[in-house]
């Protein structure tokens, strides 16, 4: 490796991205109009339906079953039903930007059924009123009900309401649309720019022989792929001050930033690149090699949590999301950037980093420098 | 170096397929050699080989003394290559690219005296994705003199060229040889390599069929002098009456074949004698191309017609 031929290289490439107004509005501009756009359409809005998740501790008992299903019938809130080894579900819901959760105790059938007084606990954000609004119309309005049949049903004729709720606030994070979209298009960036550009530069160098011209001078293999993942790096970097900027200039974005971003502006574009460059070399024309990108493009641009939380999705469409490396790259910004969980951070970027190093080394492996 | 490239028994074989079959030539140190054959006879597939950009199957080479595919990376600061139908960065202009290159090669050339070379100078702002084919050619040929190359490789440097450039072209090929460079020359312009150089070697089929001076080939391969006079066909009969030569009615003319030039005057004047009617003459030979048509076929049809030359060895 030779730092004055990366440096000539980096220098050439940029002048070329520079004056292509192309590529300089996809990288740059591009996402600046997105977090604009985003950002005044869903800045104030909330969803009309509230996903409730919910931890059962009495998940055998069919009173909790028909608790749950009545509240899906209330058309106000979604069931999601999680794991009660969550652990402390008020810290969970803030850490993942959920707005609304329901922990039902151990016992609440039998309670119900022997007409023994028990409260289920509603964690509501206080900040999200439409959430919350829904939350606590819907467990209140199927207590009622609930309630009502229990006192019909009982032989001494008292109507003594059997169930209640509990309402506390989601735990220390409360946290709108345009905070989860900074680093949700951070990643965008991330994800198209080295993306697009290298599919194409990849294919393209190589039909028209650049790649075999460029085999001829003492520029190696390494140190072209060097300038690239450094190139590409600082348009990130460009781009996650832009977005950065904007969001909390402009929208008053509640994010944290730190120094644990890095790694990701790091490895997030030697990911792309290695992905970029692997499409391009698999691809035997530039106009295949555009469909291959495009097919791996587009569906992290859009499921893996870069313009909506991945939260709000669908159990479906979430594990879709688990297996799109954008993904782990946007979810370990936002444990950064949001909820300052580096442990989990810390596990994003271990799998980013591993996607990363696979990638790279099948990119290296396919890359064809020479003619043959 | 007496030699800058020698070639032994080169093979290339792709499958079953030899599409470098055996082929050995050398080529002196200072000279243009040309490298004519037509289209798919292993031509480029033995340039890359040279350059290093492809591996052989079996035989020797040596440019500069190096192996070019286990040496590659010594020989590049050595040679320069401008390929056919040069492409570069679209948005980089031409002064760019020469420090782009000189980066590359830690050299220092002066960009204004390498455009002015190769008659760019007044593009030297402009960039690539403007240029004409002809300006993006020249561009490739003075990219290929930054690294101030012992060799080089022009791989059909004036291909779909306007008069112009393709002289331009023409005249750095001489500067190069006069300042004691190699060049090697593929090109299917015949008029083009029997200007420029000093050795040609014909290759058809993975197969030198012809290799020497140009003139060498034209005397050994060429057909005999001609005299043909402008002239109907009494005097195609009269000369035949009088003289044992071979006699053709072309068109308006009468190809004579000669034995010697002293027969030239023997016959223009027992024509003018007969008062038989003539408007012209000439003495024609073949040229270059007529031998590469022969050789290797008609190339304007596509037709490959074996050859009949003896595969042979070029010095």
């Amino acid at each position: 490796m030779n730092g004055r031929r990366i440096l000539a290289d980096l220098k050439v490439t940029a002048r070329g991205y520079l004056r292509n107004p192309i590529a300089l509005f996809f990288s740059l501009i591009f996402p600046l109009i997105l977090i604009l756009l985003f950002g005044l359409i869903f800045a104030n809005t909330g969803s009309t339906v509230t996903t409730l998740y919910t931890e059962n501790f009495d998940h055998s008992s069919p009173v909790s079953q028909q608790f749950l299903s009545d509240l899906n019938q209330t058309h106000l809130v979604a069931v999601q039903v999680i794991s009660t080894s969550t652990g402390n579900l008020s810290v969970w819901l803030g850490q993942n930007g959920n707005p609304a959760g329901l922990v039902i105790p151990a016992g609440f059938g039998n309670n119900y059924t022997h007409h023994i007084a028990t409260n289920v606990t509603l964690y509501v954000n206080p900040q999200d009123a439409a959430a919350a609004g829904s939350a606590e119309g819907a467990v209140q309005a199927v207590e009622n009900e609930f309630n009502l049949h229990a006192a019909c049903g009982n032989a001494s004729g008292s109507c003594t309401p059997v169930l209640g709720f509990s309402s506390q606030n989601v735990g220390k994070a409360i946290f709108t649309y345009i905070d989860y979209l900074v680093p949700g298009l951070i990643g965008f960036s991330i994800l198209t720019s080295p993306m697009f550009s290298m599919v194409d530069v990849t294919s393209s160098y190589r039909k028209e022989g650049i790649f075999r011209q460029l085999s001829l001078t003492p520029l190696t293999r390494d140190e072209w792929l060097a300038s690239r993942v450094a190139w590409y790096t600082i348009l990130t970097f460009l781009a996650a001050a832009i977005m950065l900027g904007f969001g909390i200039g402009v929208f008053g974005a509640k994010v944290t930033i730190s120094i644990w971003l890095l790694p990701y502006l790091f490895v997030g574009p030697l990911l792309f690149v290695s992905l970029g460059m692997l499409a391009g070399s698999i691809a035997r024309t530039p106009e295949s090699a555009a469909v291959i990108g495009n097919i791996i493009t587009f569906p992290m641009m859009f499921l893996a949590g870069t313009f909506f939380p991945v939260s709000e999705f669908s159990p479906g469409l979430q594990v879709v999301a688990r297996v799109l490396p954008l993904y782990y790259v946007i979810d370990g910004m936002n444990q950064v950037l949001l909820f300052q969980n580096f442990g989990r951070a810390l596990t994003d970027f271990v799998i980013v980093l591993g996607i990363a190093v696979v990638l790279f080394a099948g990119a290296v492996y396919l890359f064809r420098w020479k003619g043959e | 170096m007496a030699e800058a490239i020698a070639v032994e028994g080169l093979v290339k074989n792709y499958g079953s397929l030899a599409a470098v079959d055996g082929v050995s030539f050398h080529v002196p140190t200072g000279s243009v050699f040309a490298f004519l054959g037509p289209n798919g006879a292993g031509k480029t597939t033995t340039t890359e080989i040279l350059e290093g950009l492809r591996a052989r199957s079996s035989g020797s080479v040596q440019v500069l003394g190096f192996d070019p595919w286990s040496e590659g990376r010594p020989l590049h600061r050595l040679i320069g290559v401008i390929p056919q139908d040069f492409r570069f960065f679209e948005k980089i202009t031409p002064r760019e690219a020469i420090g782009y290159y000189a980066a590359l090669f830690g050299t220092r050339p002066e960009p204004d005296r390498l455009l002015g070379r190769v008659k760019l100078e007044d593009k030297a702002h402009s960039r690539f994705d403007t240029l004409s084919g002809g300006q993006k050619q020249k561009l490739g040929l003075a990219l290929s003199l930054v690294n101030d190359p012992r060799i080089c490789f022009l791989d059909e440097p004036t291909t779909g060229l306007d008069p112009t450039a393709r002289r331009a072209i023409w005249d750095v090929v001489r500067g190069l040889r006069q300042e004691g460079r190699t060049v090697f020359l593929t090109t299917h312009y015949l008029e083009e390599a029997e200007m420029l150089a000093d050795r040609v070697a014909i290759i058809n089929h993975g197969k030198i069929v012809a290799a020497g001076s140009p003139a060498e080939i034209i005397d050994r391969l060429g057909g005999a002098a001609r005299l043909r006079i402008v002239a109907g066909r009494e005097v195609a009969d009269f000369v035949r009456s009088r003289f044992s030569n071979e006699v053709a009615v072309e068109g308006d003319h009468v190809d004579i074949v000669l034995h010697d030039h002293e027969e030239a005057l023997a016959i223009l004047s027992a024509v003018q004698a007969s008062r038989l009617p003539w408007t012209g003459f000439t003495t024609v030979r073949d040229t270059l191309e007529d031998v590469f048509v022969r050789l290797v076929g008609r190339m304007d049809e596509g037709v490959l017609k074996s050859a009949n030359g003896t595969p042979g060895n070029a010095a």
